[in-house]
């Protein structure tokens, strides 16, 4: 066996002003590009070698995608703001509690100061903690990309560790979420061993909505880091359908989250483990999101 | 030689131009280029804490910010967090209460913990232990950080 | 050296001024101002950038190495490799060691050193290490120790042959077996009414500084080295350094920088040597600053351990023997300090029966180093859990049953050092009736205890301390401030000299500056320096004594020194107004010149130091989640020189202990390679992680100190992971045996003891 391999080229760095700029940066670049937002992945992956970017395009001097703003009674958020702003938006954090919750446990206070919603989703990583939430509401992801602009549902992004479905040109540029449903709440939880600083071994996020009688009529169940993907659920989403979220409701929600998963045994945690917790998780995330629901 | 690019800065308040790679984190450039080592390096990779600043009043890790990030960006970092002879308050309670071991991480929690402060006068011990979550200290088991960080708040409340 | 100290002058009635207070260190302004210069702060006209390549494979013979490549890239001002490192004869302890800086025959863990290189800046660095090509024959590795003695295991050293055993004349990974007993254990056990033996393991952990190594070399035209580094122990580098690079001590100057946590860990180097050999290649002075991935590759783990431990009693309490089998993994090569473990874990019961079998065993991992109280917490974690079992068995409080077994002063350890006068049991006795272990356990959570000992240590020390012209004081020190060491050692001047410690100044010398000094390790630092540094000031008052006497015209007997006054010793002598220490040195010009003391002994009388830990935990029984709810330790010091000092070590050794019992641990893959070699995957605990940790300083003086001073960093760590077990056994019903107790874990330990009910 031998190691040794090719030398790295100069990294070019673009920070353009307009979403076409940077579209058009990415669709002629010729060599390995990657789009810096946040950069508390991409940076981390160059320091450890497990990229070489030739190209970086920091997308933060493009307005739209810094701002978040009120959208036919939802908010459309800027792909590339940062999760300290996400959390400090008081209107958000009253309607999408589940939202903010994910994007409260991404890294530190230090890498909420940089990190960004669109970033965590393209890393493309199972485990990221804001994305079960947004997949848990509906969220809408727009992308622009040379070929135009399309809106995708979030669950359709992510498609293996570390791999997404945006072509080479393309660019998320902001996330709508949409108006909330009355009696409905969601909530995001993750287990972790330590309290902070660490990657979910397993997240979930579920949003529910209740009629005035208190039964469940619509639930979207969304599991994190038990599968290649982030999962949603439908087998989870009907076990609290047509109920009044009681127990046995709970029961059968825990053993669809646990039936879910495909996991895997790594440094993070063990099959067996992350089943167990996808269960509990699940029963726990659904008390919450039913108390938000019933204030709601 | 690698391609550079010019970056304009300030740094607790002192104007800065230097020359830098893309790759150059802002943690490389204050320590190797402007020698403002102060700032730590823990891990680089955000998960310590150590290289705690402040970039136009948002609190980041310095190594997970790129240094052509901060033109026209302003910087602050530890040495400028005392006034002339004047301690801040924090620096002087780590002094008092030994909030400050070996001394590596200290740079980095000093940081954090004013920020904490600015928004938060009157934080609770748990918001402490939260907001300080992302800085890594092996040495105090965090009791004395955590007091220091009481007392310099107390003391700023003028309570 | 016969030394003015042989006896201490303890006296227990004196009336100490400074010390026992807590005044500001004086190192801390640097340290809270981002002014302290650690290891990787330090720049020099024309530095280099060293980088180093690791071997990817846990086991591989290098076939050969090319860096032909790299040495043409513009930038790169110098290239190393084995081939530049003198050539010494594998498995002699300089052998060891050259290895261990950089591969040689075989690279024997992944991340292993096997070249590096020193260019102009770090991307260029980076970019000739790829160039660097090393050809490797992968070999089929070994990880755990147990894995490693089996007969069918990878031999990593084809020389290596078993040490105690007799006719041991084949290959083998363990290095040695040590045997250690004392009394009859059979007939012990036979005496017993109640037998526990259990089996335990331990993971290896990372002493986990946050300041990575780092150095800068510089080396001159003629081979004169100096050497920037952060480090506990600049003379035992640059004795090695000398045995390894072949250079003469006098020509290696080592400075030691501020260093940012070792806990044992800055021991033995990593990238000084390749430092040097790269300054000395491109003459010109070259840091490395190691990356977090490389400090957890490839710098000092703390072994981890297989035991197996028996513990009988008597219906009254007394145990009769204990009987204990260890392994320990030491990495590629020797120096884990294992023997430690047979003579520390039981040492504290007074007991009459013990063996202990020991093994330590080479693997495919880093080289273990030091950590505090080497090799002992480990197995402390086993011993503290049969104690508490048998407690609970025979119906008596655990605490009382460690009094029932505590040893006192006479007693004869397995080690053969006979206590003096010992606070193990006013230490039980203080863990009694503090208020943490009298409020009753809170409902849903469990409490444990459990009791630790540390020899402490003493050894070749040396030091100076200098009288300014105007009476204030500097002090030279050899050993390393890992902890606020300076500011107590400066008190113990002031608290002599009688003036106030703001007078005083204590730097870290470099290695020309002073004789040798052995590592600062082992809770030996305040303790010994502090003890030449009071030999020295004692010195400078004799002279300043003597200096009084010239200039009143009277026998340097007929003075005395009080509260920093030298005074006539008598009516008779004259009636002299008495004369303060800035008053004599503002006259050494007309004296005899400076007035300074100094001192280099092998010190000896370090007081062992005992510990006991009381926790609560809740435990989520649903996720096998722990949460430390409220932690106290409690702990012998002797006397504490700088009250919050001895709390941080207390505090900084348990939370430490907490994160080795809940979570830290090395996770390897099937390919012998480290998966997480980060803070974020490694998991210390973070600030949320833990409540405030109380602390009880218990003071029963060490005679042979002056001041009674025992020292207080190892202990701290070694109750930790046993306390926090037995609490969560009785939250779970099950004491767990295995760290690190992490959630899966303890789960799967709660789930089998509930299908077992």
């Amino acid at each position: 066996m031998r190691s040794g391999g090719v030398t790295r080229v100069d990294v070019r760095y673009e920070a353009p002003e307009t979403l076409q700029a940077a579209v058009a940066l990415l669709a002629s670049a010729g060599e390995p590009a990657k789009i810096l937002a946040g950069g508390t992945d991409v940076i981390v992956q160059m320091e450890t070698d497990l990229i070489e970017p030739a190209l970086l395009v920091d997308i933060k001097k493009i307005p739209e995608l810094r701002q978040i703003v009120a959208e036919n009674g939802g908010f459309r958020i800027g792909a590339a703001v940062p999760g300290l702003t996400i959390m400090d938006h008081a209107a958000l954090a009253k309607t999408w509690p589940g939202v903010l919750d994910g994007v409260k446990l991404i890294g530190s206070i230090q890498v909420r100061g940089r990190a960004s919603i669109g970033g965590n989703l393209c890393n493309g990583s199972p485990a990221a903690d804001s994305v079960p939430p947004l997949i848990a509401a509906g969220a809408i992801a727009r992308i622009i990309g040379s070929k135009g602009t399309r809106e995708v549902p979030v669950e359709k992004i992510p498609t293996a560790p570390g791999k997404t479905s945006l072509a080479k040109d393309e660019i998320i540029a902001s996330f709508f979420l949409p108006p909330r449903a009355p009696h409905s709440g969601d909530a995001y939880q993750r287990f972790t061993p330590r309290t902070e600083m660490d990657i979910a071994v397993v997240g979930v996020g579920i949003n529910l909505t209740l009629d005035s009688s208190g039964t469940c009529t619509a639930a979207r169940v969304v599991l994190g880091a038990v599968a290649p993907t982030v999962l949603l659920s439908k087998e989870c989403a009907d076990a609290l359908i047509g109920t009044k979220v009681d127990a046995a409701a709970l029961d059968k929600l825990a053993a669809a989250a646990s039936a879910a998963c495909r996991p895997i045994d790594d440094k993070r945690g063990t099959k067996e483990y992350r089943i167990k917790i996808a269960g509990v998780l699940a029963k726990r995330t659904a008390q919450q999101a039913l108390e938000v629901a019933r204030k709601n | 030689m690698s391609k550079k690019y010019h970056v304009t800065t300030t740094v607790n308040g002192d104007g800065y131009e230097y020359l830098c790679e893309a790759q150059q984190t802002l943690l490389d450039v204050l320590r190797d280029e402007l020698q403002l080592a102060g700032t730590k390096e823990g891990c680089a990779t955000g998960d310590c804490g150590a290289c705690t600043v402040m970039v136009d009043g948002t609190m980041v890790c310095a190594c997970l910010v790129l240094a052509v990030e901060t033109d026209g960006a302003k910087v602050d970092t530890i040495e400028g967090m005392a006034q002339g002879d004047k301690l801040h308050p924090l620096q002087q309670k780590f002094l008092e209460l030994n909030g400050s071991q070996c001394g590596i991480c200290t740079p980095g929690i000093l940081i954090a913990a004013r920020a904490l402060l600015a928004r938060n006068p009157d934080p609770t011990e748990t918001e402490i232990r939260y907001w300080l979550a992302g800085n890594l200290c092996r040495c105090t088991g965090y009791d004395k950080i955590i007091r220091s960080v009481q007392a310099a708040a107390k003391e700023m409340r003028g309570a | 050296m016969a030394t003015i100290l042989e006896k201490s002058g303890f006296n227990p009635d004196k009336k100490l001024k400074i010390v026992g207070s807590s005044p500001i260190k004086h190192d801390g302004i640097d340290k809270v101002t981002g002014r302290a210069k650690f290891g990787a702060d330090m720049y020099l006209p024309g530095m280099l950038v060293g980088k180093i390549l690791r071997s990817p494979h846990a086991h591989a013979i290098i076939k050969s190495i090319d860096i032909s490549a790299a040495e043409k890239l513009p930038g790169v001002k110098a290239v190393i490799c084995r081939d530049d490192f003198p050539e010494i004869k594998a498995g002699s302890a300089d052998g060891d060691m050259t290895r261990n800086a950089m591969a040689r025959e075989k690279a024997l863990y992944d991340g292993h050193p096997v070249a590096a290189v020193a260019a102009t800046s770090e991307s260029i660095a980076k970019e000739a290490l790829k160039l660097i090509k090393v050809e490797y024959e992968v070999l089929p590795h070994v990880i755990d120790p147990v894995e490693a003695m089996k007969p069918d295991a990878p031999i990593l050293h084809d020389y290596l042959r078993t040490k105690g055993v007799k006719g041991a004349d084949q290959p083998t990974n363990v290095v040695e077996r040590y045997e250690l007993g004392i009394g009859d254990v059979a007939a012990g056990f036979a005496e017993a009414d109640v037998i526990v033996e259990r089996e335990f393991d331990t993971k290896p952990m990372h002493q986990g500084y946050i300041e990575p190594q780092g150095c800068v070399a510089s080396t001159t035209e003629d081979g004169q080295i100096e050497l920037w580094c952060s480090t506990q122990a600049p003379w035992v580098y640059r004795d090695r350094l000398s045995n390894i690079l072949k250079i003469e001590t006098a020509k290696i100057r080592i400075q030691q920088s501020e260093m940012g946590g070792g806990f044992g860990g800055k021991t033995g180097f990593y990238p000084e040597p390749i430092a040097i050999q790269l300054s000395r290649k491109a003459r010109r002075p070259v840091k490395i600053a190691l990356t977090r991935n490389e400090v957890f590759r490839a710098t000092g783990p703390v072994s981890g351990t297989k035991s197996r431990i028996k513990i009988g009693c008597k219906k009254d309490g007394t145990i009769t023997a204990a009987e204990a089998e260890l392994i320990f993994q030491t990495g590629p090569f020797t120096g884990s300090a294992f023997t430690n473990a047979p003579q520390a874990m039981f040492t504290r019961y007074a007991l009459k029966n013990v063996k202990t079998v020991s093994y330590e065993v080479v693997s495919n991992r880093p080289k273990v180093n030091s950590f505090r109280a080497p090799c002992v917490p480990q197995v402390v974690f086993g011993v503290e859990g049969v104690i508490e079992e048998l407690a609970r068995k025979i119906g008596m409080d655990p605490i009382d049953f460690r009094l029932k077994n505590a040893a006192t002063e006479g007693y004869k350890t397995i080690y053969g050092e006979t206590f003096g006068p010992i606070g193990f049991v006013e230490t039980l006795e203080a863990a009694k009736k503090c208020d943490h272990y009298r409020t009753p356990v809170p409902p849903g959570q469990g409490r444990g205890t459990a009791s630790g000992f540390w020899f402490n240590r003493g050894g070749e020390t040396t030091g100076t301390l200098n009288i300014g012209i105007d009476g204030s004081v500097t002090l030279i020190l050899g050993t390393t401030d890992v902890a606020g060491s300076r500011i107590s050692i400066s008190m113990m001047a002031a608290e002599e000299l009688g003036i106030p410690v703001d007078k005083v100044r204590a730097v870290m010398a470099d290695t020309h500056s002073l004789g040798f000094n052995r590592v600062t390790a082992g809770s030996r630092t305040t303790f010994s320096t502090g003890m030449v540094i009071i030999d020295s000031a004692r010195k400078a008052i004799a002279e300043l004594c003597k200096r009084a006497a010239g200039l009143w015209g009277v026998s340097p007997d007929a003075v005395t020194f009080e509260d920093g006054y030298c005074k006539p010793a008598g009516a008779n002598v004259g009636n002299f107004e008495p004369l303060s220490i800035a008053q004599i040195a503002a006259k050494t010009m007309a004296t005899h010149g400076a007035i300074a003391g100094h001192s280099e002994m092998n010190v000896t009388g370090a007081g062992p130091g005992f510990g006991l830990h009381i926790v609560d935990v809740a435990v989520d029984q649903e996720t096998g989640r722990v949460d430390i709810k409220r932690y106290t330790v409690v702990e012998d010091a002797g006397k504490a020189i700088h009250r919050l000092q001895v709390e941080g070590q207390f505090q900084g050794g348990a939370v430490q202990g907490i994160g080795w019992a809940l979570n830290e641990e090395y996770c390897y893959g099937k390919d012998g390679r480290l998966e997480n070699p980060s803070f974020l995957d490694y998991r210390m605990p973070v600030a949320s992680d833990v409540p405030m940790i109380d602390t009880e300083i218990v003071e029963i003086p060490n005679p042979r100190h002056p001041y009674g001073l025992r020292g207080v960093g190892e202990v701290p760590v070694v109750p930790t992971m046993a306390a926090i077990a037995n609490a969560i056994g009785q939250c779970i019903g099950v004491r767990p045996q295995s760290l690190p107790m992490s959630p899966p874990k303890l789960l799967k330990l709660i789930d089998d003891h509930k299908a077992k009910k």
